[in-house]
């Protein structure tokens, strides 16, 4: 008998874009020295208060409209309470269920295996982050940056049923945050974490009746996309195992942690011993009315997203379906492609070699677009300067990585070396006749069927002109020398 | 004593007039603060190295005052009388402080009181107990015990208090002077320690009603730190004071001062409620209209608890903040839970502790809708019942406790159910953010009693002023504590 996986997912993700964190004045921004964007808030000293930024409430609400959630009419904050080194006041102000938060019953469709699937979202909440802890033999350091710091956490029904749709709609998610100008969304930096809820059951069974459903087993602690994937499995295949050997029944529902290292995941706590965290509104908050036309004015404001770009880079610019998927997975790859665009650079071209030469950098490096050296504007130079045939595609595809290893304006690059390409016909036409008088042996051989020869006159060209010479024109003009 | 039993109106008069100056004041305050301490044991910190300020325009420029000891002070001790904070210098000031500061106020010492601001005795700060200027065998009450001891002894004409249940009100009574907090918002709290915020008022301590009013337009307004602030500067207390109380119409509540209520009535609580229907006679005198009104004595006897649920609640998460790691006295331990249970073991009074043990109850899953949901529930009733009161009524009109300040040896901090109405129902004005005053109306057994009078938020120049016109018609606008022992 086969089994389905249901699986939820509690998708974490910070706030990148606000300027400030979320009930704090201090800087929310990641790459800092530790410990320097704090106020006497992030570390609870005596007598401090929450402050709500009103610019990540304005993030929230838009992410819940995008998620087709429900709005509040009024927002509150509640405190979660419990003790842990990471959280100084001893409480987290985050939302629960009662009363609203930031959203509640949406939906949200997205691709997966070109599918469109359909994940129900339970609610979706503001709260603020805790401090980053590194754990050493026998000490912890912490970082109260991170202390603060916006996070909207995502809860959907248990409506996935693969590690593939997990993932998918991860990826989803993460191109909407940044399309919505809410989050860069990078797990590298720690901005997307999850935990994730698998249970497994009978495939013969009716879905649709959680009578039917399995034991869930949450699964805490999962913090890149590459671990949801490898933590679904692990977990599906170690529920399968237990249903084979009948051990199931006995499994209680409990919490596991995913451990990257051994690829496993291990046992962290029972239901039963979960934790009271006690929960009440916050008092320093006032409840906070959220006005219809604020909405509305939210709501007018919610950016192009990924599908409406890849929609327009098909239909209206004739890309490919694959080039437009690659193009649109990331919303500062997209932006670059749009910039080369707005600088008059023909599409075809644009996509070409953002696809093919810019992704392949920075994948090849592994770094993000964002620390690309080159910028659109000084790609638009090099393509603009290939387009008007002053280079070669050869000489385009040089300077791209010679601009990239030095640092340095294409521009300057053009205008200072010898890159510039040959076209004038009168001066190529010089260098052909000298070089075909050096070699009027070949010649012979040429005219008598060595035809072959002619792409070693073209050579010699280029190497009298050092690859300056227009190719095109450079061949033109030794047809009609050999043609005397 | 040459100064520091005079109002802050004479002493600024005294201090432009150049017939005084802030550093004479200020010295003569210091001088004082340690015979005060002696005396009663008002203290955690007197600033002996503290001098006089510039003399403008403002009313409070140059004249010394106190500060309880919960305000965040920068670069000053602020322990809020507890362990916990033994040696804790904030790098910040309250706003509170921060506005006093702008108006040129000298502040020459911090306060003792209840630890954190919880109790309503004076018995639980960490420097021991306070005791009542007027008989050193008696409570302040609290939890502003030493600010109210400091003020009625004429260290200077005023110190800063907080108040949550009536940790204002109810010294200020004990200690026959004037205690008032404003409508919650009107003073930001950021700064102040926190007990229960959604009742933690800050407010003063005084010898006069003009005087509190004076002091309160210096601490008000809005501030970005506080999001429970509100923008008050349409509203200038000192100058609506103008004693103008024609057809200002008061109440008072039945279920709380009826004779009748209290079986085997001792001889101090009879004087007492005859004391405050005279003062009502006092009233009728200047045009002001007393009624008596009913409340449900449902809702009336479960104040108590309702009080007792919310604040509990709220401060134990409050302060779960205290744990020795990021400030105060670290904790001994080889983990952070270890040495957090040290530090809060050590640090922390026994009374602190039982009300952890409340609050951590009535939050809990199984427990919560039943206690702390319902508790917030009757909250509503009561500050509703109170908001209907208030449309017909100018202020509800009752007298603090159940007679004068009570003996330190006796049994501290155990309510007498008979008349826990009586030394509860200032609470209310707690529940609803009201404009509260306590001023002095006389004596039982030769020790101050006081009134309190409770209005609608933000009619606190209304309530101010009804409260002025009484104080003028009686004797003990500015009294010092004279020893009756």
């Amino acid at each position: 008998m086969g089994y389905i996986a249901k699986i939820g997912l509690e998708m974490h993700c910070e706030v990148s874009e606000t300027n400030t964190k979320v009930f704090s004045s201090a800087r929310n921004s990641y790459s800092d020295i530790p410990n320097t964007n704090v106020r006497p808030v992030d570390m609870a000293f005596p007598g401090t208060l929450p402050v709500v930024n009103k610019e990540a409430v304005r993030m929230a609400l838009m992410a819940s409209m995008i998620l087709n959630c429900k709005q509040p009419e009024y927002m509150y904050f509640e405190r979660k309470n419990y003790y842990y080194p990471d959280l100084p006041k001893g409480f987290q102000l985050t939302q629960e269920t009662k009363p609203i938060p930031v959203g509640i019953y949406g939906k949200v469709d997205f691709e997966c295996d070109n599918e469109i699937k359909s994940v129900r979202v339970n609610n979706l909440h503001l709260e603020e982050d805790a401090a980053s802890l590194d754990h050493y033999f026998s000490s912890s350091n912490i970082d109260y940056n991170r202390a603060g710091v916006p996070l909207l956490e995502l809860v959907t029904e248990p409506d996935l049923h693969s590690a593939d749709e997990a993932v998918s709609f991860l990826e989803h998610m993460r191109s909407v945050y940044q399309y919505a100008g809410i989050s860069e969304a990078d797990s590298k930096k720690g901005q997307i974490r999850c935990d994730v809820n698998v249970s497994i059951m009978d495939e013969n069974l009716d879905e649709e009746d959680p009578k039917n459903w399995g034991t869930k087993i949450e699964i805490k602690n999962v913090n890149s996309f590459g671990g949801v994937r490898d933590a679904i499995n692990y977990e599906i295949k170690r529920q399968t195992e237990l249903k084979e050997n009948g051990k199931y029944d006995e499994m209680e529902q409990q919490t596991r942690r995913w451990d990257e290292e051994s690829g496993t995941t291990i046992y962290m706590r029972s239901k039963v011993d979960a934790i009271d965290y006690k929960y009440f509104v916050e008092p320093n908050i006032p409840k906070i009315k959220i006005s219809k036309s604020w909405l509305e004015e939210i709501r007018k404001s919610i950016p192009e997203m990924a599908l409406d770009r890849k929609k327009k880079y098909i239909e209206k610019y004739n890309l490919s379906e694959y080039d437009a998927t690659v193009l649109v997975k990331e919303k500062n790859v997209s932006d670059y492609f749009e910039e080369l665009v707005s600088n008059n650079i023909d599409v075809k071209v644009a996509a070409n070699w953002v696809t093919v030469q810019v992704l392949g950098y920075i994948n090849k490096h592994d770094i993000s677009i964002n620390d690309f050296y080159l910028k659109a504007k000084m790609l638009s130079t090099i393509l603009k300067a290939l387009e008007s045939k002053k280079i070669s595609s050869k000489q385009a595809k040089e300077l791209f990585f010679k601009a990239i290893e030095e640092e340095k304006d294409p521009k300057e690059l053009l205008e200072s070396s010898d890159m510039t390409q040959i076209t004038d016909e009168k001066e190529i036409s010089d260098i052909v006749d000298k070089v075909m008088e050096n070699n009027q042996a070949q010649i012979e051989e040429y005219k008598n069927g060595k035809t072959n020869l002619f792409d070693y006159f073209v050579g010699q060209v280029m190497r009298e002109t050092r690859g300056k010479a227009n190719p095109v024109i450079t061949k033109k003009l030794i047809s009609k020398y050999l043609e005397k | 004593m040459k100064y520091m039993n005079k109002s802050i109106e004479e002493l600024h008069e005294l201090l432009i007039n150049k017939e005084i100056t802030s550093d004479d004041l200020v010295k003569e305050s210091l001088s004082l603060s340690h015979e005060v301490q002696e005396k009663c044991n008002a203290f955690v910190t007197i600033l002996d190295e503290q001098k006089g300020g510039e003399v403008t325009d403002n009313l409070l420029s140059g004249i010394p005052y106190g500060v309880k000891d919960n305000y965040s002070t920068k670069g000053i001790l602020s322990t809020g009388s507890s362990n916990t904070l033994k040696d804790y210098v904030p790098f910040f000031n309250a706003t509170a402080i921060e506005n006093l500061n702008k108006a040129g106020a000298i502040k020459v010492n911090k306060t003792a009181m209840d630890e954190f601001g919880m109790g309503g005795t004076g018995t639980t700060a960490h420097t021991g107990i306070i005791k009542n200027p007027w008989d050193t065998t008696r409570m302040c009450a609290g939890s502003s015990s030493g600010s109210a001891a400091a003020v009625a002894a004429g260290v200077y004409p005023y110190a800063l208090g907080s108040d949550t249940g009536d940790s204002i009100r109810k010294p200020a009574a004990y200690c026959g002077i004037v205690g008032y907090k404003p409508t919650y918002g009107m003073i930001s709290r950021y700064g102040l320690f926190p007990f229960a915020s959604s009742l933690d008022h800050c407010g003063v301590l005084t010898r006069s009603v003009k005087d509190a009013a004076i002091v309160v337009d210096n601490m008000k307004g809005i501030d970005k730190n506080d999001m429970t602030s509100f923008d008050s500067s349409n509203i200038n207390l000192y100058k609506s004071i103008d004693g103008n109380v024609k057809s200002k119409k008061l109440c008072y509540v039945k279920e709380i001062v009826d004779i009748n209520r209290y079986k085997n009535a001792s001889l101090e609580l009879k004087e007492h409620l005859d004391n405050f229907y005279r003062t009502l006679d006092k009233l009728k005198k200047i045009g002001i209209e007393v009624e008596e009104v009913s409340v449900d004595e449902k809702i009336l006897n479960a104040l108590a608890s309702v009080y007792v649920i919310i604040s509990c609640a709220e401060a134990t998460s409050n302060m779960s903040n205290l744990t020795g790691i990021i400030f105060g006295p670290r904790g001994k331990g080889d983990n952070y839970i270890d040495m957090m249970k040290d530090h809060r073991t050590k640090g922390f009074s026994p009374l602190i502790k039982r009300r952890f043990v409340i609050g951590s109850y009535v939050l809990q899953k199984e427990n919560q809708e039943r206690y702390f949901r319902n508790a917030q529930r009757v909250r509503r009733l009561l500050v509703d019942r109170w908001k209907e009161l208030f449309k017909e009524y100018d202020g509800v009109i009752l007298p603090v406790s159940s007679g004068p300040a009570k003996k330190l040896d006796g049994e501290v901090d155990i309510l007498d159910e008979k008349t826990q109405i009586l030394e509860e129902h200032l609470q209310i004005g707690n529940f609803g953010g009201f404009p509260s005053i306590t001023i002095p109306n006389g004596f039982v057994n030769n020790l101050p009693v006081g009134i309190n009078i409770t209005g609608n938020c933000y009619d606190d120049a209304n309530v101010l002023n009804i409260a002025y016109a009484l104080e003028s018609t009686m004797n003990y606008k500015g009294q010092i504590a004279k020893e009756v022992k």
